[in-house]
C-alpha cells in the first residue's frame, strides 16, 4: 500500500481553479518532486497534505486512512516552508527541539536528540545562536532539521533552496539527498527550477495550471517530455511543428513546413495529415560545416549561424534554417582555449538521429 | 568625524535641547526643592534677598548658617507617619490593577484588529483614538454620571443584584470607580502598542508551530505571546506611569477611600503650599517607579534565558 494517495483532489479558490482532479500515489521513502511554473498550484496542494487547506473534493490517504478530518498538528506530515518561518525568539536549539516538546517527549531524550539532529546538519557549534545569527543556508538546515526532528512520515518541502545563491544551492542539494536516504522519511520536494528537480527526484510530477501533465522517473521526462508543456518547461527544447505525411512500422516521416521532410520514431497513434511538434533536445543535433547527407538513419538540413551563446563548459548555436526557422544546437567546448566553432551567419549543414527526437501529436 | 555626524547633531540638538530645558532642569530644580524649607506664605524660603539701596542681590547663605536652609527633615517626614506608605502602596495597586485590566481587554481587541483587512483595520484604530477628540474631564465627568446613583447603569444593577439578594450599591467615589474610569481613560495607551506589534506578527510562524504540533493554546504562549512582550512592555508602561500619578480621577470620582499619591502632590503644591515636601513625594514616586521598571527589566531578561 502507498504510503500518501490523493485522489481526485480539487481545490478551488473562489472562480478560480488551483488544483485540478489531481492524483498521485507516493511510495515510502520515496523522493518525489512537484514541478511547474510559479502559480500553478504546488503551494496550494502541499498545504492540503499539511492540512492547512481543505480540498473541495476528492480524498488524502495517508497509510490508507482519510485525514480530511485531521488537523494539521495532528498529522504526522512536517513541512519545511518556502520562507523557513524559524521562530525567532527561540535559539537554534529550541528550534528543533520544539516539535519534541509539543509531542511531550522525556527532556533528556529532547536534548540527546537535538544534539544528534545538529550534527546531522553540521551546526553542532550553533546551537545556541538565534535564527537571525545565521546565514541563509544554516537557517535553511535549523529548518530541515526542525521538520525531521519529530521523524514525520512524509516531510514537505517548499522551495526549500529557492532563496539561497547557486552555489550553496548545489551543496545543499547534495546534503539533502544524503540527508533523505540517511533518514528514509518520504519527500515531497516543491520546485520550479527544473535541473533541481531532475538532480535530486526519484519521481517527478509536472504540474501546470493545476494538473499534473506528466509524472514519470527523471529521465523519461527529460528524454521524453509527453506534451509540448513539458517539453518546454523542462531543459532547452527545439520545437518545430509539423505535420505526419507517412508512418512506417518502426519510424514516419513529417514535414516540417517549409524546411523538409524528417524522420521520426512513431508517435503512439499516428496518423497521416496529423498534425504536432517534433521536440528535439540542443545536445542531439549535430553541427559541422559539412556533413555528409543521405547517411542512413540521419535527417540532415542547411542553415546559417544566427547568433552563439558561450556558456562556458557548451556553446548554444542558434541556426537558422533556409525557411527563417530558428533551431538550438549545442557544442562541449572540449577544445580548451577554443570557445567557438562558428561565427555568425557562418553557413553550416546540421543532423539529427531518426530516433533523437520526439513528436508530440496535439 | 565631526563633519561626518553634522547632520545627526543639526537634527537631534532641538529636541535635545528641548528636554534638557523643560526636563532636566525642572528636575533638578526639583531635587534642590526638597531639602528646603517652605516660605512663609508658600513657595520656598529665599535663599537671598535684595538689597534696595543697590539693587543687588545678597545671598544669605552662609558656611555658619546654611542648616537653616537646608534640611532632610522632608524626607524624615515620609517615615512619621505610615499613611504615606500605605498611600503610595495603594497607588502602585490601583495603576497595577490598571494595567492589567487595560492589558486583558486590550489583547484581544489588538489581535483583531492586527488580524482584520486594511479598510476595516482602519476604521477600528479610528475608533480607538476617537475619544481623544473629546476633552479628558468631560470624559471623566461623564463617569461620574454614569456611575451617579441616578444613571441607569447604576439602577440595571442594582436591580440585577436585588435579583440576586444582594443590597444596592454606590458606585461612585469609591476606588471602583477610580479603576474603572482609569483603565477607560488609559485603554487606548495599551490598543494602541499591541495592535502596532501584532500586526507585524509572520503569519507563517503560526503555521510552523501548528506543523510542528502545537495546538491553538500553544501557540499563543510559545509564539505570539512571546513576539509580542515588547508591545506588552510599551503598553504597560504607557499606562503604568500616567495612571500612578493621576490626580484628576481620584479627585473627582475617588471619594475619601479612592485618593492617590498624585492627590497628596498636588494638595502638597496648592492647598499646603508646602514645596519642599510635595517635591520629596515626587522624587520618592519616580524612584519607586524607576525600580519598578528595572526590576521588571531584570526579571524579564533572567526569564528569557
Ligand atoms: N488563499 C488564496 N486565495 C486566492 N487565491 C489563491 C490563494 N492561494 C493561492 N491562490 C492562487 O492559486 C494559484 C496557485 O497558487 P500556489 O501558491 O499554489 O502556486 P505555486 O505553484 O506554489 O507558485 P509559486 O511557485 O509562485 O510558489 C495562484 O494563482 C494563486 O494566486
Ligand atoms: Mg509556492
Amino acid at each position: 500500500m502507498a504510503l500518501l494517495e490523493i485522489k481526485n483532489i480539487v481545490k478551488q479558490f473562489g472562480d478560480f481553479t488551483a488544483v485540478d482532479n489531481v492524483s498521485l500515489s507516493i511510495e515510502t521513502g520515496e523522493f518525489f518532486t512537484l514541478l511547474g511554473p510559479s502559480g500553478c498550484g504546488k503551494t496550494t496542494l502541499l498545504r492540503m497534505l499539511a492540512g492547512f487547506e481543505q480540498p473541495d473534493s476528492g480524498e488524502i490517504l495517508l497509510d490508507g486512512k482519510n485525514v480530511a478530518n485531521v488537523p494539521p498538528e495532528k498529522r504526522p506530515v512536517h513541512t519545511v516552508f518556502q520562507s523557513y518561518a524559524l521562530f525567532p525568539h527561540m535559539t537554534v536549539a529550541d528550534n528543533i527541539a520544539f516539535p519534541l516538546k509539543m509531542a511531550k517527549k522525556d527532556p533528556a531524550d529532547i536534548q540527546k536528540q537535538v544534539s544528534k539532529l545538529l550534527e546531522d546538519v553540521r551546526l553542532a557549534q550553533f546551537g545556541n545562536r538565534f535564527p537571525h545569527e545565521l546565514s541563509g543556508g544554516q537557517r535553511q538546515r535549523v529548518a530541515i532539521a526542525r521538520a525531521l526532528a519529530n521523524r514525520p512520515r512524509l516531510l514537505l518541502l517548499d522551495e526549500p533552496l529557492s532563496a539561497l545563491d547557486a552555489k550553496l544551492r548545489e551543496q545543499m542539494q547534495i546534503e539533502l539527498i544524503n540527508l533523505q536516504k540517511e533518514v528514509g522519511i518520504t519527500f515531497i520536494y516543491v520546485t520550479h527550477d527544473q535541473g533541481e528537480a531532475l538532480a535530486l527526484s526519484h519521481r517527478i510530477a509536472v504540474m501546470n495550471k493545476g494538473t499534473v501533465e506528466q509524472l514519470d522517473i527523471p529521465e523519461k521526462i527529460y528524454g521524453f517530455p509527453k506534451n509540448r508543456f513539458v517539453a518546454d518547461f523542462i531543459g532547452q527544447c527545439n520545437l518545430l511543428d509539423g505535420t505526419i505525411v507517412e508512418v512506417g512500422s518502426d519510424r514516419m516521416k513529417v514535414e516540417i513546413a517549409g524546411v523538409g521532410i524528417a524522420e521520426t520514431l512513431p508517435a503512439e497513434g499516428a496518423k497521416v495529415g496529423a498534425k504536432g511538434t517534433l521536440a528535439l533536445r540542443p545536445e542531439k543535433i549535430k553541427i559541422s560545416s559539412s556533413l555528409p547527407a543521405d547517411v542512413a538513419d540521419e535527417v540532415h538540413f542547411r542553415g546559417t549561424v544566427h547568433d552563439c551563446l558561450y556558456l562556458g563548459d557548451v556553446t548554444i548555436y542558434i541556426v537558422e534554417l533556409e525557411n527563417g526557422l530558428l533551431l538550438e544546437a549545442m557544442l562541449p567546448n572540449s577544445a580548451s582555449g577554443q570557445a567557438k566553432f562558428f561565427n555568425d551567419n557562418d553557413a553550416v549543414e546540421i543532423a539529427w538521429r531518426f530516433d533523437a527526437g520526439h513528436f508530440l501529436t496535439e | 568625524m565631526f563633519k561626518r555626524n553634522l547632520g545627526k547633531w543639526l537634527i537631534t540638538w532641538p529636541p535635545t535641547l528641548y528636554l534638557l530645558i523643560f526636563f532636566a532642569i525642572p528636575a533638578l530644580i526639583m531635587v534642590v526643592a526638597s531639602f528646603r524649607f517652605p516660605g512663609d506664605y508658600g513657595g520656598l524660603l529665599p535663599l537671598y534677598h535684595i538689597d534696595e539701596a543697590t539693587g543687588r542681590a545678597v545671598i544669605e547663605v552662609t558656611r555658619e548658617n546654611w542648616r537653616d536652609y537646608f534640611t532632610l527633615e522632608n524626607y524624615a517626614r515620609l517615615t512619621e507617619d505610615s499613611v504615606y506608605l500605605q498611600l503610595f502602596i495603594k497607588s502602585f495597586y490601583y495603576a497595577g490593577l490598571t494595567t492589567l485590566i487595560c492589558l486583558i481587554m486590550a489583547y484581544p481587541l489588538a489581535w483583531l484588529i492586527a488580524r482584520s483587512n486594511q479598510k476595516v483595520r482602519d476604521l477600528l484604530v479610528l475608533l480607538v483614538i476617537l475619544p481623544f477628540w473629546s476633552n479628558f474631564l468631560v470624559r471623566v465627568y461623564a463617569w461620574m454620571i454614569i456611575l451617579g446613583p441616578n444613571s441607569a447603569f447604576t439602577k440595571i444593577t442594582n436591580m440585577l443584584l436585588g435579583l440576586l439578594g444582594i443590597a444596592p450599591q454606590s458606585f461612585m467615589f469609591s476606588p471602583f470607580a477610580v479603576v474603572v474610569c482609569l483603565v477607560y481613560v488609559h485603554l487606548p495607551f495599551m490598543v494602541l502598542p499591541l495592535y502596532a506589534n501584532l500586526e507585524k506578527h509572520d503569519m507563517s510562524l503560526l503555521d510552523a508551530a501548528q506543523d510542528l504540533g502545537a495546538n491553538a493554546w500553544q501557540r499563543f504562549w510559545k509564539v505570539t505571546w512571546p513576539l509580542s512582550l515588547p508591545g506588552v512592555y510599551a503598553g504597560a508602561a504607557l499606562v503604568f506611569i500616567p495612571a500612578l500619578g493621576i490626580f484628576a480621577v481620584p479627585d473627582l470620582l475617588g471619594g475619601t477611600d479612592g485618593i492617590m499619591i498624585g492627590n497628596l502632590i498636588k494638595q502638597q503644591f496648592l492647598e499646603s503650599r508646602d514645596w519642599p515636601f510635595g517635591s520629596v513625594l515626587s522624587i520618592v514616586l519616580t524612584l519607586f517607579a524607576l525600580g519598578l521598571a528595572g526590576l521588571a527589566a531584570l526579571i524579564g531578561r533572567a526569564s528569557s534565558r
